[in-house]
């Protein structure tokens, strides 16, 4: 039996995941979270708050809590169920931060913390900040 | 390939130790079970080393042994190494991922043979939080897992190999080829063992001269469900082998309908937890054929785009 075979007798017993559930739940909660998160801006607003300022502190308020979930132990398993709902949005981002943290608060404040913080984020930051440069390249060359 | 008759190699005592996910699983009784990943240790590598140390402390108590193999998932294989250092035994350390158990066996039982040592221990352990701290994500990090993975088991077990005649006799034993069927899929360990653990045990037949019939079991290691179907399709494909009397200790260790374990248990102490505690407490089986099979996946080797070896070694069980 050669690989190319073998490649299609795994194939034929490995369990297919149910595409469209995952994408239906992800699509509900990810929708809830944005609900949550409209609605904080609109809460912050009535507390006289500008509409760029409402978004920073619904970020805040976010952030915050998707961390403080991660340490008290249950935000992972939230976050397996909804799966993209939860990981897109900032929540994933500070999830993926904070989770890193508690993995390597034992391995010493340098050596631990702060060389593996990023360990999953790194990518999500370095990309960003090469992607936005080019972005703004574009702009700058198209629009002047 | 290698295959080996033992003339009076026997297993005298074991003792093995479980975590919490194992208790609520298809098995019950274990030795000792742990109820959290912690066990009062401050890190979960800690927790690793005293789940071996309550292994090996109460093996040291029931009879004198002269030398310790043995090995785990950890990096440098830091849990038996740093465990071994409280004890005065000479110790080997061996790596073989999750056919460690089996690997160790063999190495102690040729060394009983050739009377370099009189009795000795095998140790394995694996911790599922270390796993997957060291293979997959943040401990904390709530990736959404497929189907097709396996839940690394949490436990330690230990045995005693000795020429001292008892009802476990260790009879044969092959070692394993590394195999690569092309596999990159991390989550599939079922696919990337299940070539290896045919060609063992098929090259065991052939040397030893033996039917598969002549088994009263085949056991494998942690191929999962996913895996164990694969084998026995591959058999029948490859060899012409039909495995009617065949178990799969990944896929037992484990209720797969309650608990969220994927396709079923791996890592290295999943095999021995039910060896010890299902298959040879139950006392049906007479002539058995252990096979530890282990994916060699370095997550290094994984992210430079090379596909996953795997190797598979066996033991011959007669139990009476």
């Amino acid at each position: 039996m050669d690989k190319n075979e073998y490649k299609k007798l795994v194939k034929k017993h490995t369990p297919k995941e149910n595409k469209m559930k995952n994408a239906l739940i992800s699509f509900v909660s990810g929708g809830l979270l944005g609900i949550i998160g409209l609605g904080l801006c609109d809460l912050f607003k009535l507390f006289g708050f500008s509409n760029s300022h409402a978004i920073i502190l619904m970020l805040f308020v976010l952030i915050f809590f998707s961390c403080l979930f991660t340490c008290l132990g249950f935000f992972d398993n939230w976050m397996s169920y909804c799966k993209c709902g939860l990981i897109v949005p900032i929540t994933g981002f500070a999830h993926s931060v904070c989770s890193a943290i508690l993995d390597y608060k034992k391995d010493g404040m340098i050596t631990g913390i702060g060389s593996n913080t990023f360990k999953l984020a790194g990518s999500v930051i370095l990309y960003g900040i090469i992607s936005s440069f080019i972005f703004v390249l574009i702009r700058v060359i198209i629009y002047g | 390939m290698a295959s080996k008759i033992f003339k009076d190699i026997y297993i005298n005592d074991w003792y093995s130790v479980a975590g919490p996910r194992e208790k609520e699983g298809s098995i019950k009784k274990f030795d000792f079970v742990y109820d959290d990943f912690y066990g009062n240790e401050k890190t979960l590598e800690n927790m690793e080393i005293a789940m071996q140390k309550k292994v090996v402390d109460y093996l040291m108590n029931k009879r004198r042994v002269e030398l310790l193999v043995g090995g785990d998932l950890l990096n440098q294989i830091s849990a038996t190494s740093y465990n071994v250092k409280n004890y005065p035994i000479s110790y080997l350390g061996v790596y073989s991922a999750c056919a460690t158990f089996i690997e160790s066996a063999i190495v102690l039982a040729n060394m009983i043979e050739s009377k370099f040592v009189n009795s000795g221990i095998i140790i394995t352990s694996s911790h599922n939080l270390n796993s997957e701290k060291q293979y997959r994500f943040p401990i904390e990090y709530g990736a959404p897992k497929p189907m097709r993975s396996t839940f690394t088991s949490t436990g330690s077990v230990g045995a005693i190999l000795s020429t001292t005649q008892s009802n476990i006799k260790i009879e044969s034993a092959t070692i394993g080829k590394v195999i690569d069927m092309g596999q990159k899929d991390v989550f599939n360990m079922g696919a990337v063992m299940a070539p290896s653990a045919a060609e063992t045990i098929y090259n065991h037949m052939i040397e030893l001269k033996r039917d598969i019939s002549y088994y009263d079991l085949i056991l494998t290691g942690d191929l999962g469900v996913v895996g164990a179907n694969i084998l026995k399709d591959y058999m029948m494909i490859k060899y012409n082998i039909n495995l009617k009397k065949y178990l799969d200790a990944g896929s037992i260790l484990y209720d797969l309908k309650k608990q969220n374990v994927g396709s079923g248990a791996s890592g290295p102490a999943a095999l021995p937890l039910v060896l010890f505690n299902k298959i040879l407490k139950i006392k049906k089986y007479k002539k058995i054929l252990v096979v530890g099979t282990a994916s060699l996946h370095s997550p290094v080797m994984v992210n430079q785009k090379n596909s996953i070896p795997s190797v598979a070694h066996a033991i011959s069980l007669e139990v009476s």
